[in-house]
Protein backbone atom coordinates (compact mmCIF):
# COMPACT_ATOMS: atom_id res chain seq x y z
CA UNK A 1 0.00 0.00 0.00
CA UNK A 2 1.87 3.15 -1.20
CA UNK A 3 1.09 6.47 -0.98
CA UNK A 4 -2.72 6.16 -1.31
CA UNK A 5 -5.06 9.17 -1.54
CA UNK A 6 -8.47 8.39 -1.66
CA UNK A 7 -10.94 11.25 -2.69
CA UNK A 8 -14.64 11.17 -1.82
CA UNK A 9 -16.57 14.34 -3.62
CA UNK A 10 -13.60 16.01 -4.27
CA UNK A 11 -12.27 16.39 -1.11
CA UNK A 12 -9.25 13.92 0.14
CA UNK A 13 -10.39 11.53 3.03
CA UNK A 14 -7.43 9.23 3.10
CA UNK A 15 -4.18 11.16 2.27
CA UNK A 16 -1.25 9.92 2.00
CA UNK A 17 -1.53 6.97 3.58
CA UNK A 18 1.29 3.98 3.01
CA UNK A 19 1.21 0.97 5.04
CA UNK A 20 2.31 -2.97 4.69
CA UNK A 21 0.37 -6.24 6.11
CA UNK A 22 2.12 -9.06 5.89
CA UNK A 23 1.01 -13.00 5.75
CA UNK A 24 0.00 -14.01 9.34
CA UNK A 25 -0.77 -10.64 10.46
CA UNK A 26 -3.87 -9.15 11.33
CA UNK A 27 -4.52 -5.38 11.09
CA UNK A 28 -7.26 -3.74 12.89
CA UNK A 29 -8.04 -0.07 11.73
CA UNK A 30 -9.65 2.43 14.22
CA UNK A 31 -10.25 5.82 14.28
CA UNK A 32 -13.14 8.43 15.08
CA UNK A 33 -16.49 8.15 12.92
CA UNK A 34 -15.67 9.81 9.15
CA UNK A 35 -11.68 9.17 9.44
CA UNK A 36 -12.09 6.89 6.19
CA UNK A 37 -12.27 3.73 7.73
CA UNK A 38 -14.86 2.45 5.44
CA UNK A 39 -13.43 4.23 2.71
CA UNK A 40 -9.92 2.67 3.11
CA UNK A 41 -11.34 -0.61 2.90
CA UNK A 42 -13.56 -0.24 -0.30
CA UNK A 43 -10.39 1.32 -2.35
CA UNK A 44 -8.09 -1.78 -1.10
CA UNK A 45 -11.40 -3.88 -2.45
CA UNK A 46 -11.16 -1.73 -5.75
CA UNK A 47 -14.47 -0.36 -5.57
CA UNK A 48 -12.97 3.17 -5.61
CA UNK A 49 -9.83 4.15 -7.47
CA UNK A 50 -7.14 5.76 -5.06
CA UNK A 51 -6.65 9.14 -6.83
CA UNK A 52 -2.83 8.53 -6.61
CA UNK A 53 -0.87 5.62 -5.15
CA UNK A 54 -0.94 2.39 -5.45
CA UNK A 55 -2.76 -1.20 -3.68
CA UNK A 56 -1.06 -4.43 -4.04
CA UNK A 57 -1.10 -7.84 -3.11
CA UNK A 58 2.08 -9.45 -3.09
CA UNK A 59 1.69 -12.78 -4.23
CA UNK A 60 3.52 -15.09 -6.81
CA UNK A 61 2.20 -14.09 -9.98
CA UNK A 62 2.21 -15.06 -13.53
CA UNK A 63 2.29 -11.21 -14.70
CA UNK A 64 -0.31 -12.09 -17.36
CA UNK A 65 -3.64 -9.86 -17.26
CA UNK A 66 -5.39 -13.11 -16.17
CA UNK A 67 -4.20 -12.63 -12.65
CA UNK A 68 -7.11 -12.36 -10.09
CA UNK A 69 -7.34 -8.95 -9.00
CA UNK A 70 -7.10 -7.81 -5.01
CA UNK A 71 -11.04 -7.99 -5.10
CA UNK A 72 -10.65 -11.75 -6.30
CA UNK A 73 -8.80 -12.85 -3.59
CA UNK A 74 -10.45 -11.47 -0.88
CA UNK A 75 -13.70 -11.52 0.81
CA UNK A 76 -15.64 -7.88 1.98
CA UNK A 77 -17.81 -7.76 4.22
CA UNK A 78 -19.31 -4.25 4.41
CA UNK A 79 -22.21 -2.59 6.26
CA UNK A 80 -24.70 -4.25 4.75
CA UNK A 81 -25.01 -8.19 4.97
CA UNK A 82 -25.57 -8.95 1.47
CA UNK A 83 -28.51 -11.51 2.37
CA UNK A 84 -31.62 -12.28 0.39
CA UNK A 85 -34.49 -12.44 2.52
CA UNK A 86 -36.69 -14.88 0.08
CA UNK A 87 -34.14 -17.31 0.15
CA UNK A 88 -33.18 -19.84 2.95
CA UNK A 89 -30.43 -19.64 4.83
CA UNK A 90 -28.44 -22.54 3.00
CA UNK A 91 -29.26 -21.18 -0.49
CA UNK A 92 -28.06 -17.73 0.90
CA UNK A 93 -25.02 -19.37 1.76
CA UNK A 94 -24.68 -22.05 -1.53
CA UNK A 95 -24.82 -19.31 -4.02
CA UNK A 96 -22.12 -17.37 -1.98
CA UNK A 97 -20.31 -20.23 -2.33
CA UNK A 98 -20.83 -21.30 -5.93
CA UNK A 99 -20.38 -17.40 -6.99
CA UNK A 100 -17.50 -17.06 -5.43
CA UNK A 101 -15.66 -20.00 -6.32
CA UNK A 102 -12.55 -19.74 -8.06
CA UNK A 103 -10.77 -22.06 -9.90
CA UNK A 104 -7.45 -20.58 -10.65
CA UNK A 105 -4.61 -22.36 -8.51
CA UNK A 106 -2.86 -19.27 -8.38
CA UNK A 107 -5.15 -17.48 -5.44
CA UNK A 108 -2.80 -17.10 -2.50
CA UNK A 109 -0.97 -18.82 -0.19
CA UNK A 110 -2.63 -21.16 2.44
CA UNK A 111 -4.78 -22.88 0.00
CA UNK A 112 -6.87 -25.07 2.74
CA UNK A 113 -10.48 -25.28 2.67
CA UNK A 114 -11.48 -24.73 -0.70
CA UNK A 115 -12.71 -27.91 -2.63
CA UNK A 116 -14.65 -27.62 -5.86
CA UNK A 117 -18.35 -26.37 -6.13
CA UNK A 118 -19.50 -29.78 -7.56
CA UNK A 119 -17.62 -32.12 -4.77
CA UNK A 120 -20.77 -34.92 -3.63
CA UNK A 121 -22.86 -32.80 -1.05
CA UNK A 122 -23.77 -34.49 2.49
CA UNK A 123 -24.80 -32.60 5.53
CA UNK A 124 -21.39 -33.51 6.78
CA UNK A 125 -18.92 -32.96 4.42
CA UNK A 126 -21.01 -29.95 2.80
CA UNK A 127 -18.56 -27.06 3.72
CA UNK A 128 -21.85 -25.05 3.34
CA UNK A 129 -23.02 -26.85 6.38
CA UNK A 130 -19.95 -27.10 8.01
CA UNK A 131 -20.02 -23.08 7.91
CA UNK A 132 -23.36 -23.00 9.19
CA UNK A 133 -22.33 -25.06 11.96
CA UNK A 134 -19.45 -23.84 13.29
CA UNK A 135 -21.48 -20.43 13.57
CA UNK A 136 -24.34 -21.79 15.09
CA UNK A 137 -26.88 -21.52 12.13
CA UNK A 138 -26.89 -25.52 11.24
CA UNK A 139 -30.73 -25.36 13.02
CA UNK A 140 -31.64 -22.76 10.99
CA UNK A 141 -30.66 -24.21 7.49
CA UNK A 142 -33.95 -24.65 5.87
CA UNK A 143 -36.05 -21.34 7.19
CA UNK A 144 -35.98 -18.09 4.82
CA UNK A 145 -33.08 -15.45 5.89
CA UNK A 146 -35.44 -12.83 6.32
CA UNK A 147 -37.20 -14.69 9.30
CA UNK A 148 -33.68 -14.00 10.95
CA UNK A 149 -32.54 -12.13 13.63
CA UNK A 150 -29.77 -9.09 12.98
CA UNK A 151 -27.17 -11.30 14.55
CA UNK A 152 -27.77 -13.87 13.30
CA UNK A 153 -28.19 -12.05 9.33
CA UNK A 154 -24.44 -11.54 10.58
CA UNK A 155 -23.61 -14.24 11.59
CA UNK A 156 -25.13 -15.69 7.98
CA UNK A 157 -23.13 -13.07 6.16
CA UNK A 158 -19.92 -13.90 7.73
CA UNK A 159 -20.37 -17.88 7.33
CA UNK A 160 -19.45 -16.46 3.48
CA UNK A 161 -15.78 -16.46 4.82
CA UNK A 162 -15.42 -20.29 5.15
CA UNK A 163 -17.00 -21.10 2.55
CA UNK A 164 -14.53 -20.40 -0.15
CA UNK A 165 -10.59 -19.47 1.12
CA UNK A 166 -9.46 -16.62 0.19
CA UNK A 167 -6.13 -14.99 1.80
CA UNK A 168 -7.54 -11.73 2.45
CA UNK A 169 -10.14 -10.98 4.50
CA UNK A 170 -11.57 -7.38 4.54
CA UNK A 171 -14.13 -6.63 7.59
CA UNK A 172 -15.80 -3.43 7.94
CA UNK A 173 -17.15 -3.65 11.72
CA UNK A 174 -17.64 -7.48 12.05
CA UNK A 175 -19.07 -7.85 15.12
CA UNK A 176 -22.11 -5.11 14.57
CA UNK A 177 -25.45 -6.63 16.01
CA UNK A 178 -23.18 -9.60 17.40
CA UNK A 179 -24.07 -11.16 20.87
CA UNK A 180 -20.66 -11.51 23.32
CA UNK A 181 -20.50 -15.22 22.07
CA UNK A 182 -20.59 -14.60 18.37
CA UNK A 183 -17.96 -11.41 18.38
CA UNK A 184 -15.61 -14.24 20.47
CA UNK A 185 -15.98 -16.51 17.86
CA UNK A 186 -15.71 -13.73 15.10
CA UNK A 187 -12.26 -12.95 16.89
CA UNK A 188 -11.44 -16.68 16.80
CA UNK A 189 -12.25 -17.16 12.72
CA UNK A 190 -9.99 -14.23 12.03
CA UNK A 191 -7.23 -16.01 14.48
CA UNK A 192 -7.75 -18.83 12.51
CA UNK A 193 -7.41 -17.76 9.24
CA UNK A 194 -4.16 -15.74 10.30
CA UNK A 195 -2.53 -18.51 11.47
CA UNK A 196 -3.36 -20.15 8.37
CA UNK A 197 -1.11 -17.42 6.74
CA UNK A 198 -4.07 -15.45 5.38
CA UNK A 199 -4.58 -11.58 6.19
CA UNK A 200 -7.43 -9.48 7.67
CA UNK A 201 -7.77 -5.85 8.27
CA UNK A 202 -10.91 -5.14 10.34
CA UNK A 203 -12.52 -2.02 10.83
CA UNK A 204 -13.66 -2.16 14.28
CA UNK A 205 -14.77 -0.16 17.66
CA UNK A 206 -14.58 -3.11 19.99
CA UNK A 207 -11.77 -4.57 21.16
CA UNK A 208 -12.06 -7.90 19.34
CA UNK A 209 -9.27 -9.76 21.80
CA UNK A 210 -7.11 -11.05 18.86
CA UNK A 211 -4.40 -13.17 19.46
CA UNK A 212 -2.08 -10.80 18.10
CA UNK A 213 -2.51 -8.13 16.12
CA UNK A 214 -1.30 -4.06 14.77
CA UNK A 215 -3.29 -1.40 15.10
CA UNK A 216 -3.60 1.67 12.34
CA UNK A 217 -5.17 4.29 13.62
CA UNK A 218 -6.61 6.69 10.70
CA UNK A 219 -7.84 10.36 11.14
CA UNK A 220 -6.85 12.76 13.70
CA UNK A 221 -4.53 14.09 13.02
CA UNK A 222 -5.19 13.27 9.30
CA UNK A 223 -0.81 13.76 8.68
CA UNK A 224 0.44 11.57 10.32
CA UNK A 225 -1.07 8.19 10.33
CA UNK A 226 0.51 5.98 13.30
CA UNK A 227 0.95 2.09 13.03
CA UNK A 228 1.67 0.72 16.50
CA UNK A 229 4.06 -2.37 16.07
CA UNK B 1 -16.95 -19.16 -15.20
CA UNK B 2 -19.70 -21.29 -15.93
CA UNK B 3 -20.05 -22.13 -12.14
CA UNK B 4 -20.64 -18.61 -10.84
CA UNK B 5 -22.39 -17.74 -14.29
CA UNK B 6 -25.33 -20.25 -13.70
CA UNK B 7 -25.02 -19.80 -9.74
CA UNK B 8 -26.35 -15.54 -10.67
CA UNK B 9 -28.89 -16.86 -12.89
CA UNK B 10 -30.68 -19.32 -10.88
CA UNK B 11 -30.60 -17.28 -7.90
CA UNK B 12 -31.94 -14.59 -10.11
CA UNK B 13 -34.97 -16.54 -10.93
CA UNK B 14 -35.27 -18.06 -7.64
CA UNK B 15 -35.80 -14.48 -6.51
CA UNK B 16 -38.02 -13.29 -8.97
CA UNK B 17 -40.49 -16.96 -8.49
CA UNK B 18 -39.89 -16.24 -4.68
CA UNK B 19 -40.85 -12.84 -5.24
CA UNK B 20 -43.06 -12.59 -7.77
CA UNK B 21 -44.04 -9.03 -6.95
CA UNK B 22 -42.29 -8.18 -10.32
CA UNK B 23 -43.79 -10.21 -12.51
CA UNK B 24 -46.87 -9.98 -10.68
CA UNK B 25 -47.29 -6.12 -11.35
CA UNK B 26 -45.61 -6.68 -14.81
CA UNK B 27 -48.32 -8.69 -15.74
CA UNK B 28 -51.07 -7.09 -14.06
CA UNK B 29 -50.00 -4.12 -15.75
CA UNK B 30 -50.34 -5.05 -18.90
CA UNK B 31 -53.52 -6.40 -19.12
CA UNK B 32 -55.33 -3.69 -17.37
CA UNK B 33 -53.80 -1.65 -20.64
CA UNK B 34 -55.10 -3.66 -22.71
CA UNK B 35 -58.28 -4.50 -20.92
CA UNK B 36 -58.93 -0.49 -20.71
CA UNK B 37 -58.28 -0.24 -24.65
CA UNK B 38 -61.16 -1.63 -25.96
CA UNK B 39 -62.60 0.38 -23.07
CA UNK B 40 -61.73 3.73 -24.14
CA UNK B 41 -61.80 3.51 -28.08
CA UNK B 42 -65.27 2.35 -28.11
CA UNK B 43 -66.12 -0.89 -29.77
CA UNK B 44 -65.07 -0.15 -33.35
CA UNK B 45 -63.98 -4.02 -34.04
CA UNK B 46 -62.37 -3.14 -37.38
CA UNK B 47 -59.99 -0.14 -35.30
CA UNK B 48 -59.40 -2.08 -32.65
CA UNK B 49 -58.04 -5.11 -34.78
CA UNK B 50 -55.93 -2.55 -37.12
CA UNK B 51 -54.18 -0.78 -33.64
CA UNK B 52 -53.90 -4.04 -31.69
CA UNK B 53 -50.62 -4.94 -32.71
CA UNK B 54 -48.99 -1.68 -32.00
CA UNK B 55 -50.83 -1.46 -28.74
CA UNK B 56 -49.88 -5.11 -27.38
CA UNK B 57 -46.22 -3.98 -28.14
CA UNK B 58 -46.32 -0.29 -26.57
CA UNK B 59 -48.50 -1.93 -23.42
CA UNK B 60 -45.68 -4.53 -22.95
CA UNK B 61 -42.88 -1.89 -23.01
CA UNK B 62 -44.30 -0.26 -20.42
CA UNK B 63 -45.30 -3.50 -18.05
CA UNK B 64 -41.40 -4.78 -18.96
CA UNK B 65 -39.86 -1.29 -17.91
CA UNK B 66 -42.15 -0.82 -14.53
CA UNK B 67 -40.08 -4.03 -12.83
CA UNK B 68 -36.55 -2.70 -14.64
CA UNK B 69 -35.76 -0.33 -11.43
CA UNK B 70 -35.65 -3.31 -9.24
CA UNK B 71 -32.52 -5.27 -11.10
CA UNK B 72 -29.64 -3.68 -9.65
CA UNK B 73 -31.73 -1.75 -6.74
CA UNK B 74 -32.23 -4.71 -4.87
CA UNK B 75 -28.61 -5.97 -4.70
CA UNK B 76 -27.28 -2.26 -3.95
CA UNK B 77 -30.09 -2.15 -1.15
CA UNK B 78 -29.00 -5.53 1.00
CA UNK B 79 -25.23 -5.46 -0.06
CA UNK B 80 -25.04 -8.03 -1.98
CA UNK B 81 -23.39 -6.40 -4.90
CA UNK B 82 -20.47 -5.92 -2.60
CA UNK B 83 -20.16 -9.99 -2.67
CA UNK B 84 -20.86 -9.86 -6.42
CA UNK B 85 -18.08 -7.55 -7.60
CA UNK B 86 -15.73 -9.98 -5.44
CA UNK B 87 -16.67 -12.34 -7.76
CA UNK B 88 -14.53 -13.78 -10.19
CA UNK B 89 -17.03 -13.09 -13.03
CA UNK B 90 -16.14 -10.07 -14.66
CA UNK B 91 -19.19 -7.00 -13.47
CA UNK B 92 -19.94 -7.32 -17.40
CA UNK B 93 -21.08 -10.92 -17.52
CA UNK B 94 -22.91 -9.92 -13.91
CA UNK B 95 -25.24 -7.70 -16.02
CA UNK B 96 -25.54 -9.92 -19.06
CA UNK B 97 -26.43 -12.83 -16.48
CA UNK B 98 -28.83 -10.42 -14.67
CA UNK B 99 -30.78 -9.09 -17.58
CA UNK B 100 -31.07 -12.81 -19.01
CA UNK B 101 -32.52 -13.59 -15.87
CA UNK B 102 -35.14 -10.13 -15.79
CA UNK B 103 -36.00 -11.46 -19.59
CA UNK B 104 -37.01 -15.13 -18.36
CA UNK B 105 -39.13 -14.56 -15.52
CA UNK B 106 -40.83 -11.48 -17.00
CA UNK B 107 -40.13 -10.31 -20.66
CA UNK B 108 -40.29 -13.78 -21.74
CA UNK B 109 -43.84 -14.40 -19.45
CA UNK B 110 -45.56 -10.94 -21.19
CA UNK B 111 -44.49 -12.37 -24.66
CA UNK B 112 -46.75 -15.50 -23.94
CA UNK B 113 -49.69 -13.80 -22.47
CA UNK B 114 -50.09 -11.61 -25.80
CA UNK B 115 -51.78 -13.99 -27.85
CA UNK B 116 -54.22 -14.15 -25.02
CA UNK B 117 -54.61 -10.53 -24.48
CA UNK B 118 -54.61 -10.50 -29.05
CA UNK B 119 -58.24 -11.63 -27.90
CA UNK B 120 -59.65 -8.29 -26.10
CA UNK B 121 -58.54 -6.75 -28.87
CA UNK B 122 -59.74 -8.82 -32.27
CA UNK B 123 -56.44 -9.34 -32.77
CA UNK B 124 -56.33 -11.47 -36.56
CA UNK B 125 -56.19 -15.31 -35.12
CA UNK B 126 -53.30 -15.76 -38.25
CA UNK B 127 -51.11 -12.87 -36.67
CA UNK B 128 -50.86 -14.13 -33.58
CA UNK B 129 -48.18 -16.53 -34.47
CA UNK B 130 -45.49 -13.99 -35.82
CA UNK B 131 -46.97 -11.23 -33.72
CA UNK B 132 -45.61 -14.20 -30.61
CA UNK B 133 -42.39 -14.98 -32.82
CA UNK B 134 -41.48 -10.91 -32.98
CA UNK B 135 -41.85 -10.67 -29.59
CA UNK B 136 -39.75 -13.82 -28.84
CA UNK B 137 -37.04 -12.09 -31.31
CA UNK B 138 -37.25 -8.29 -29.95
CA UNK B 139 -37.62 -8.57 -26.08
CA UNK B 140 -34.21 -9.64 -25.13
CA UNK B 141 -33.17 -6.17 -26.13
CA UNK B 142 -35.78 -4.62 -23.73
CA UNK B 143 -34.24 -6.45 -20.86
CA UNK B 144 -30.85 -5.75 -22.10
CA UNK B 145 -31.24 -2.54 -22.94
CA UNK B 146 -32.81 -1.62 -19.81
CA UNK B 147 -30.39 -2.77 -17.80
CA UNK B 148 -28.68 0.43 -18.84
CA UNK B 149 -31.07 2.52 -17.75
CA UNK B 150 -31.48 0.76 -14.40
CA UNK B 151 -27.84 0.67 -13.70
CA UNK B 152 -27.34 4.58 -14.87
CA UNK B 153 -30.11 5.15 -11.62
CA UNK B 154 -28.70 2.74 -9.33
CA UNK B 155 -28.16 5.67 -6.76
CA UNK B 156 -31.62 8.02 -8.04
CA UNK B 157 -34.27 7.93 -5.61
CA UNK B 158 -37.28 7.70 -7.20
CA UNK B 159 -35.27 5.78 -10.24
CA UNK B 160 -37.99 4.20 -12.29
CA UNK B 161 -39.27 7.30 -14.05
CA UNK B 162 -36.17 8.31 -14.75
CA UNK B 163 -35.46 4.81 -15.97
CA UNK B 164 -38.36 4.82 -19.05
CA UNK B 165 -36.56 8.58 -20.00
CA UNK B 166 -33.61 6.75 -20.31
CA UNK B 167 -34.69 3.93 -21.86
CA UNK B 168 -37.63 4.46 -24.00
CA UNK B 169 -36.38 6.16 -26.79
CA UNK B 170 -33.79 3.31 -26.99
CA UNK B 171 -36.48 0.63 -27.84
CA UNK B 172 -38.05 2.81 -30.53
CA UNK B 173 -35.87 0.83 -33.55
CA UNK B 174 -37.28 -2.55 -31.46
CA UNK B 175 -41.25 -1.13 -31.56
CA UNK B 176 -40.94 -0.09 -35.16
CA UNK B 177 -39.51 -3.38 -36.28
CA UNK B 178 -41.88 -5.68 -34.56
CA UNK B 179 -44.78 -3.63 -36.21
CA UNK B 180 -43.52 -3.55 -39.54
CA UNK B 181 -43.19 -7.33 -38.98
CA UNK B 182 -46.52 -7.61 -38.12
CA UNK B 183 -47.80 -5.35 -40.71
CA UNK B 184 -46.15 -7.50 -43.65
CA UNK B 185 -48.12 -10.41 -42.12
CA UNK B 186 -51.55 -8.66 -42.17
CA UNK B 187 -50.83 -6.49 -45.16
CA UNK B 188 -49.69 -9.71 -46.85
CA UNK B 189 -46.57 -7.45 -48.22
CA UNK B 190 -44.00 -10.03 -48.17
CA UNK B 191 -42.05 -8.30 -45.96
CA UNK B 192 -41.66 -10.06 -42.60
CA UNK B 193 -38.71 -11.96 -43.08
CA UNK B 194 -36.11 -8.41 -43.41
CA UNK B 195 -38.38 -7.12 -40.46
CA UNK B 196 -37.54 -9.75 -38.04
CA UNK B 197 -34.12 -10.32 -38.80
CA UNK B 198 -33.56 -6.88 -38.45
CA UNK B 199 -35.40 -7.29 -34.84
CA UNK B 200 -33.47 -10.26 -33.85
CA UNK B 201 -30.33 -8.13 -35.15
CA UNK B 202 -31.56 -5.30 -32.25
CA UNK B 203 -32.03 -8.04 -29.69
CA UNK B 204 -28.17 -9.24 -30.38
CA UNK B 205 -26.78 -5.77 -30.77
CA UNK B 206 -28.13 -5.11 -27.54
CA UNK B 207 -27.28 -8.32 -25.90
CA UNK B 208 -22.96 -7.79 -26.38
CA UNK B 209 -23.26 -3.67 -26.07
CA UNK B 210 -26.32 -3.20 -23.06
CA UNK B 211 -23.89 -5.13 -20.66
CA UNK B 212 -20.79 -2.75 -21.19
CA UNK B 213 -22.67 0.21 -20.88
CA UNK B 214 -24.13 -0.66 -17.63
CA UNK B 215 -21.12 -2.39 -16.27
CA UNK B 216 -19.24 0.68 -16.71
CA UNK B 217 -22.40 2.34 -15.34
CA UNK B 218 -22.17 0.42 -11.82
CA UNK B 219 -18.51 0.63 -11.58
CA UNK B 220 -18.91 4.79 -11.52
CA UNK B 221 -21.54 4.32 -8.42
CA UNK B 222 -19.70 1.34 -6.67
CA UNK B 223 -17.53 3.61 -4.91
Amino acid sequence: MQDIVVERGGRPVIDGLSFTVSAGEALTVKGPNGAGKTTLMRAIAGFIAPTTGSISLNVADSGNADDPTVAERAHVIGHLNGVKATLTVEENLAFARAFLATDRRSIGSGHTGAKRADAPRSTLTDPVYIALDRLGLGALAAIPAGLLSAGQKRRLCLARLLVTYRPLWLLDEPTVSLDIASTKLVADLIDEHVANGGLAMIVTHVPLGLSSTRELVIGQPIETPQVAP
Amino acid sequence: MMGPLVAIIGRDIKLAIRDGAGLGTALGFYMLVVTMLPLGLGPDMKLLSRIAPGMLWIALLLAALLSMSRLFEADQDDGSIELLATGTLPLEVIVAAKAFAHWVTTALPLAVATPVLGLLLNLDLQANGPLLLTMLAGTPAISFLGAIGAALTLKARRGGLLIALLVLPLYIPTLIFGISAISAVLLDTGAFAPSILILSAISLISIVLAPIAAAAALRAQLG
